[in-house]
């Protein structure tokens, strides 16, 4: 296995780049540690200013929306959940690509993922962060917001309400964050060591050996640290299919029209990993040519990426006209009336723009040209990432404004606030991006270590070494 | 001297292969060694006879014990502590449960596992390991596979082992020693740091726990859902030609749930009254609940005139007397309604369907005690005693 096959460029199983760089362990350490070392350059800082600048517009929409209420957004009646839920769903979405590459890819033994994994990971953590702001500012008094969401015991003796899909999503989305950080820092740990053993100074020292627990690198706590990594990885995998499941029960439990069909949870879980793996490969993209890691995050990587989001844009649209047919097979008259008037009632506007971004654009990612062309795959991935945020802007937006009774309809226009407050949640999402490349290894080193060419024992003069479940073999 | 210490034996070898090799030699004849290697070296437990990681019971265990925990809590609380109807689902509607406890199975698997495998299995955290800041660690910690065996081995020999190591092409063979008083350190509660810390950190959270509820959410912003604009009654209104805020129902009209009541006499309201529901396990539950509620502080718990109020305010009659059990029902309602001498009414209190079960708890009374023997005032009074000692 070792010997015949060289050829890197069909061997996904080996960490290319690192071994194209012929680098030794020690090498790889300073290549991926080598953003922490040195002082950020002047990309660094123009990127910085521009996401905090975005940053501070959405505080500047949030801090007005407290002050004057939230009569500031558009959001009326019948549209009562417009904006913060669309992007709330958006933001989820995002995050499911991390899961998936850091999780199932594992489980799948895509040996391509380890570069990529622990920045897609810190991605899911930011994303649900940001994703969390809106259901929270959504109840216009966020500062109490948690005496609505969590079951605690009050004077009132009232619970929260366990058949309710929004107590639900409390839980997964909750869940979903705290096991990806804990996934997350698990991974974290032997580079913490290994930042801490070359520390010079002395606080980094301090701080690094408080993160790093002490770790040891000792085999009998490999052992155990390996397999809780891929208890987390299976527990992750049914756990991310369960989160966009849960979001999309919000609406699919409903019974209004446009929203109530079996066929969502599917559909959502298959958007969200669509619209992540944009996100990812646009942040890839930005964060290699800010951080000069050409040579880490290869090529091949995002081509791979850009065929998950053909695969999965394709499936998206298997949905929307699956969707139609359902509509029209049911014979029910308020479902299809609910279908045509979102492809040709007020908002057609965008549903074609959801449709063209997320169904005909990604067709491009056919042509291995267009896979490997760093500028045209960011600009179709910036496409795929308007073509969902349209998405759930048209399932949420066209159902409420036109249910059941002609009398209650009503167009809805999002205000300016809501606009900035969207701006904002992409300036908090890309300064923790940034932050994050700057004060932690973007690259998970003892994964990478264990996929070298070097880093693999050869196994001739000893007899062992069957089914460690995670080495593809 | 620090050197006296001598911790273990350590050897550095530069492949994987080596190091597999001198795990799978060392482990044959040592007990107390162990391997560090930057990455999992693939295979390398088989080579240092180890058993293959039994974490995941721990996690499947957790994870369902938390589960039935969860579904007992939402069992409980939608069932027992406050039931409620939703969407027309049973109290205890399972499928409704199910995402819930599927987090829930996710959420404390994940999490107690990763706690328990840090603090149990590693005995994380432990920066005081000899092992720590010397060169074998910063080595083993980037590109080199190392090897160690402890000076407590029982079949630890120095120089044994330095031949073996470098027979088995070690690159280094190096001793780690260990600062007793570094290892020895054990954390002490009463550290005047740690206590001045904790103590600051409770002061901290005390205040800004006390500045939120207690001034935060009344100032600007925060305290304009308290403060909407809005008429009370009383004042006066620009808005309504009259001038008052508050209004007055049309005339001919009754609002909803109101019924006035119409008798100006006990005996109209005997007359005419009578009791238009049934003493039924239910309602007689209803009755007991309110006369406990509100007649028990004055008339005792039951009815036998055992007031508690210590004298502030005379005790109300015993209701059982022979003089009670004629009264028609109409005539209890109507004293509860508009109240008797010093005996307030209770008509904005006490709901009709409410007042009618009080009634009928009271007649429950009756028949269950008798009528009872008159008894003197003193004997009245030390009754009275009594059961306000009882009943605190
Ligand atoms: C604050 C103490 C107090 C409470 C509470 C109270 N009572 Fe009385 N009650 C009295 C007193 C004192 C009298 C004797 C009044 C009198 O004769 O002037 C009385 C008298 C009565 C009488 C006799 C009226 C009559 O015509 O002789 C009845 C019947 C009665 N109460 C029923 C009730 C019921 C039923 C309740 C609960 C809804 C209740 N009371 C609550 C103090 C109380």
């Amino acid at each position: 296995m070792h010997t015949e096959t060289k050829d890197y460029d069909n061997d996904l199983r080996i960490a290319r780049p690192i071994v194209e760089g012929k680098r030794t362990l020690k090498q790889i350490d300073d290549a991926i540690i080598a953003p922490l070392d040195r002082l950020p350059n002047i990309k660094f800082w123009i990127a910085i200013s521009f996401t905090l600048t975005l940053l501070m517009v959405g505080a500047i929409a949030l801090g007005l929306s407290f002050y004057y209420g939230t009569g500031l957004w558009g959001n009326n009646n019948p549209v009562g959940w417009a904006l913060p839920i669309v992007n709330f769903v958006f933001w989820v979405g995002i995050g499911h690509a991390g899961t998936l590459i850091s999780a199932i890819l594992f489980l799948l033994r895509q040996r391509w993922r380890n570069g990529i994994a622990r920045f897609a990971e810190a991605m899911t953590i930011f994303a649900v962060i940001t994703a969390l702001i809106f259901p929270i500012i959504h109840t216009g008094r966020p500062w109490v917001a948690a005496v609505y969401l969590l079951p605690y015991p009050n004077q009132h003796s009232l619970w929260v309400n366990f058949t309710s899909p929004l107590l639900w999503d409390v839980f997964a989305v909750s869940t979903y964050f705290t096991v990806s950080f804990v996934f997350w820092y698990v991974g974290l740990i032997p580079d913490f060591a290994v930042l801490r053993d070359r520390a010079t100074g002395k606080i980094k020292k301090l701080l690094y050996s408080v993160f790093s627990l002490g770790w040891r690198f000792s085999n009998r706590h490999w052992k155990h640290y390996e397999m809780m990594y891929l208890i987390l990885a299976g527990m992750a995998t049914p756990l991310v299919l369960s989160v966009h499941t849960i979001v999309s029960f919000d609406f699919a439990v409903s019974i209004l029209p446009g929203w109530h069909t079996t066929i969502f949870p599917p559909y959502f879980v298959a958007g969200a990993i669509f619209s992540g793996f944009a996100m990812v490969q646009n942040s890839l993209v930005i964060i290699r040519k800010i951080f000069d890691m050409e040579d880490l995050i290869p090529i091949s990587t995002l081509e791979l990426m850009n065929k998950i989001i053909l695969l999965t844009g394709m499936m998206v649209g298997y949905a929307y006209t699956m969707e139609f047919f359902i509509a029209w097979y049911s014979g029910n008259q308020p479902e299809t009336f609910a279908f045509v008037n979102r492809a040709f009632g007020p908002y057609a506007w965008a549903y074609w723009i959801m449709f063209s971004c997320n169904v005909f654009i990604p067709q491009l990612f056919w042509f291995k040209k267009v896979r490997r062309n760093l500028f045209l795959m960011f600009i179709i991935a910036v496409f795929v990432n308007v073509g969902m945020w349209f998405e759930r802007f048209v399932i949420t937006v066209t159902s409420l404004s036109r249910d059941f009774l002609p009398s209650s309809w009503a167009y809805y226009t999002p205000t300016i606030t809501d606009f900035a407050i969207l701006i904002g949640s992409f300036g908090l999402f890309f300064t923790l991006v940034l932050i994050f490349v700057r004060v932690l290894p973007a690259i998970a080193i003892a994964e990478i270590k264990a996929v070298t060419e070097q880093g693999q024992p050869s196994h001739t003069h000893l007899h062992i070494g069957n089914g460690k479940s995670n080495e593809a073999h | 001297m620090i050197k006296e210490n001598l911790y273990a034996i350590s050897a550095l070898f530069d492949t994987p292969d080596s190091i597999m090799k001198a795990a799978d030699n060392i482990s044959t004849e040592y007990k107390r060694f162990d391997v560090n290697t930057p990455y999992p070296v693939h295979g390398m437990d088989d080579a240092m006879k180890l058993t293959p990681s039994r974490i995941g019971y721990f996690t499947i265990s957790i994870g369902l014990f938390c589960m039935s925990f969860m579904l007992y809590f939402m069992y409980w609380s939608n069932s027992v502590d406050y039931p409620q109807v939703i969407g027309g689902k049973p109290f205890f509607a399972f499928p409704a449960y199910v995402p819930i406890m599927f987090e829930i199975t996710i959420l404390t698997g994940a999490v107690l596992s990763v706690a328990m495998m840090i603090s149990v299995l590693f005995k994380f955290p432990n920066n005081a390991h000899p092992l720590h800041d010397s060169g074998y660690m910063k080595a083993v910690s980037s590109d080199k596979y190392g090897i160690y065996v402890e000076a407590k081995d029982s079949n630890f020999d120095y120089s044994k082992l330095e031949k073996q190591f470098k027979e088995l092409g070690a690159s280094s063979v190096s001793p780690i020693y260990y600062d007793e008083e570094e290892v020895d350190w054990k954390p002490n509660t009463w550290d005047p740091k740690f206590v001045i810390g904790t103590i600051g950190i409770a002061i901290l959270t005390s205040f800004s726990v006390y500045m939120h509820m207690n001034k935060v959410l009344f100032m600007v912003p925060f305290d304009w859902m308290m403060n909407q604009e809005r008429a009370d009654y009383g004042e006066t209104s620009e808005f309504f030609a009259d001038g008052y805020s508050m209004r007055v129902a049309p005339v001919g009209t009754i609002a909803r749930g109101f019924i006035p009541y119409q008798y100006d006499s006990p005996d109209s309201a005997s007359k005419y009254m009578t009791n238009p529901t049934v003493a039924s396990e239910h309602n007689l539950e209803l009755g007991q609940r309110k006369f406990l509620t509100y007649c028990s502080p004055c008339h005792g718990n039951m009815a036998e005139g055992a007031s508690r109020l210590k004298g502030n305010m005379p005790p109300g009659p015993d209701l059982r007397t022979e003089f009670y059990q004629n009264f028609t029902d109409g005539r209890f309602y109507h004293t509860i309604t508009k109240g008797k001498g010093i005996m307030a009414g209770y008509e904005s209190q006490i709901t009709r369907e409410e007042r009618w079960a009080i009634i009928n708890y009271i007649r429950t009374l009756q028949k269950a005690f008798g009528t009872p023997v008159v008894k003197t005032e003193e004997e009245i009074a030390e009754n009275s005693e009594t059961k306000t000692e009882a009943s605190e």
